[in-house]
């Protein structure tokens, strides 16, 4: 799909044929049919149901969950669950910790990535491609392999259990580099560039006032994809962090390693940390789609 | 002087642009990797790891010997299998569908990308409840056409299913998404061409498609085998208090479940770096399989 404002989307519905053409199909693949309708609207089913389910089990008491048949509307358990789940673990301070984590871990990786974006797009400079290969080539580096030193260097920095130790390790993504670098190397026209150099301005003035206008959709984009997965993300957090000082998903995998006994308590809260993203997901979820689609069109 | 400079590059500034990424990078990506690998040679307990004693070849010679070590790699062989293959093929199938001109389709593909949207963590508990034994709603639905009961979690292969669905229900959608976005760049004239040639639907998927999206599906194969030789929040969360086993009989422990374990819950930490730069070395080598393998075999085919 498009991003927002591509000047020259390549979509498929763009394409200026006629209107309808009975005999032909007017885009690449012709009109969907019954069954088609059929097997999206069962995926789109599968997708869902375990989601809504959550929010069933989360209000339900436990014995509820366990009849036969099992339960399908939501029951009104939810307030007492949440305050089991809470003798198990602050949620509160969690979701405080993974937006502070998230938020955080977006802005830093936006701003560096739109920088290095930029340099790689239109700046000229001696290596410019290759280190644009390399930075390609580091997308194929598992971070999480690094963990053991990581972890060591956390240990001697005294950071085990502060955000930090869970912010700076992942303020950088290779595919957030060449994201606003497809971005720019496009919508950045090089005459408005040039133009602010001819009028004297330093590479970093240009940069804060050409650049960082025309590159706020894509920044947008970006930000919201890294928050997704800085939110969700599982391996490096449960390592840096306790429960002393938990990210949403090291609550979780507290609520599910402890001896919790209920099940409707952990989904309790699994709802509570979970449903804020989906529910921002949603609002945003055309413009999350475009940006996935967008990354996705590579060389 | 100033024309001629600019003409020729920006000076210094597109180094200072592109600094902060690679110093990042170098020191909490790079940096600890390659590190890895030294401290892989070293005894380094949990409890004091800032003291190291050197011990050379010693914890890969130990690694390669345990049973454990060959457990969890089959593990994480079935694993990855049996997650990534049927996962891209399903994926491609909805992908077809979704390039038709479609009503409602920022619906679906909205719908389809909410498990990607969802923690590895609040995925696996949700459906660790609906595996369940006694009251999930899998062997309950399972009971209403004749099937008994199923024991997810103790048997091997039905757990590793029970994963490998995990795995699936949160990447198909994603995957999904870059197919179509790799289809939707296929040249509309190739299908009306196929058209007029008189190519049935399956033809055009098969014989325009297919081979139009080749370097989008090697990109879609490369990164889901690098993620499942890391596979780790599934299984660890799946076992519930057995899982940094990975299991009570380890039947689901994967390399990134054994590397916590060894370091985390034994406290050998330069053991646990043998496996993770084991698992570094399998990660390179599998991409390069992969990409020669599907190199050679589309020029054959070409």
């Amino acid at each position: 799909m498009t991003g927002p404002d591509r000047p020259h989307s390549p979509s498929g519905d763009g394409t200026p044929a006629p209107r309808r053409s009975p005999w032909r199909p007017r885009s690449r693949q012709g009109r969907a049919g019954p069954l088609t309708y059929l097997v999206l609207i069962g995926v789109t089913v599968v997708s869902v149901f375990p989601l809504y389910w959550t929010l069933v089990a989360a209000t339900r008491t436990n014995a509820e969950i366990n009849s036969v048949p099992p339960p399908m509307l939501p029951g009104g358990n939810l307030m007492k669950n949440i305050d089991l789940a809470y003798d198990q673990i602050d949620l509160t301070k969690a979701i405080l910790n993974s937006l502070i984590v998230s938020g955080s871990i977006a802005v830093g990786t936006v701003m560096f990535c739109t920088l290095a974006g930029f340099a790689f797009a239109k700046l000229r400079f001696r290596f410019n491609n290759l280190l644009f290969g390399l930075t390609l080539g580091t997308m194929m580096i598992p971070p999480s392999l690094g963990a053991i030193p990581l972890y060591m260097m956390m240990v001697e920095l005294g950071w085990i259990d502060h955000l930090q130790a869970v912010v700076l390790p992942t303020l950088v993504s290779a595919f957030g580099v060449f994201f606003m670098r497809q971005y720019l190397v496009e919508a950045l026209p090089n005459e408005l560039l040039e133009a602010g150099w001819v009028d004297g301005a330093s590479t970093f003035r240009v940069f804060r006032s050409i650049v960082l206008p025309i590159a706020r959709p894509a920044m947008a984009v970006l930000g919201m994809l890294v928050f997704l997965q800085a939110w969700n993300d599982f391996f490096w957090p449960i390592l840096a962090l306790t429960a002393n000082n938990p990210t949403v998903q090291v609550a979780l995998n507290n609520l599910g390693q402890g001896y919790v006994p209920d099940r409707s308590v952990i989904m309790a809260g699994t709802f509570l940390t979970t449903i804020p993203v989906i529910a921002v997901f949603i609002l945003l979820g055309r413009q999350i789609v475009g940006g996935i689609m967008q990354g996705a069109i590579k060389g | 002087m100033f024309k001629a400079r600019r003409r020729a590059g920006q000076g210094s500034a597109p180094y200072l642009f592109v600094a902060p990424f690679f110093l990042v990078f170098a020191a909490f990506g790079l940096f600890p990797i390659l590190y890895t690998a030294w401290v892989s040679l070293h005894a380094v307990d949990l409890q004091n790891p800032n003291e190291s004693t050197w011990v050379g070849l010693e914890n890969y010679r130990k690694l390669f010997s345990s049973d454990f070590f060959w457990n969890a790699l089959e593990n994480t062989f079935t694993i990855g299998v049996i997650s990534t293959v049927p996962q891209l093929c399903i994926a491609l199938g909805i992908a077809h569908l979704l390039n038709y001109r479609l009503r409602g389709r920022t619906f679906f593909r909205v719908a389809m990308l909410m498990p990607y949207a969802t923690s590895v963590a609040a995925a696996t508990l949700v459906f660790s409840g609906l595996f369940g034994r006694d009251f999930g709603m899998i062997n309950w639905l399972l009971g209403q056409v004749g099937v008994n009961p199923v024991d997810w979690d103790s048997g091997r292969w039905t757990s590793q299913n029970a994963l490998s669905t995990i795995i699936t229900w949160r990447w198909v959608g994603y995957n999904a998404l870059i197919y179509l976005a790799g289809m939707q760049s296929v040249p509309a004239d190739l299908y009306e061409s196929a058209a007029i040639d008189g190519a049935s639907r399956w033809q055009q998927f098969r014989y325009v498609t297919i081979p139009s999206l080749r370097p989008t599906i090697l990109f879609t194969i490369v990164v889901s085998t690098i993620g499942a030789i890391q596979v780790f929040g599934e299984p660890l969360l799946f076992g519930g208090v057995s899982g940094h086993l990975g299991g009570a009989g380890r039947q689901y422990q994967t390399l990134g479940v054994l590397l916590y374990d060894e370091g985390w819950f034994n406290y050998k930490l330069g053991y646990a770096a043998a496996v993770a730069w084991t698992m570094f070395v399998i990660i390179v080598v599998a991409v390069l399989v992969n990409t020669t393998l599907a190199r050679r075999r589309w020029r054959n085919a070409a």
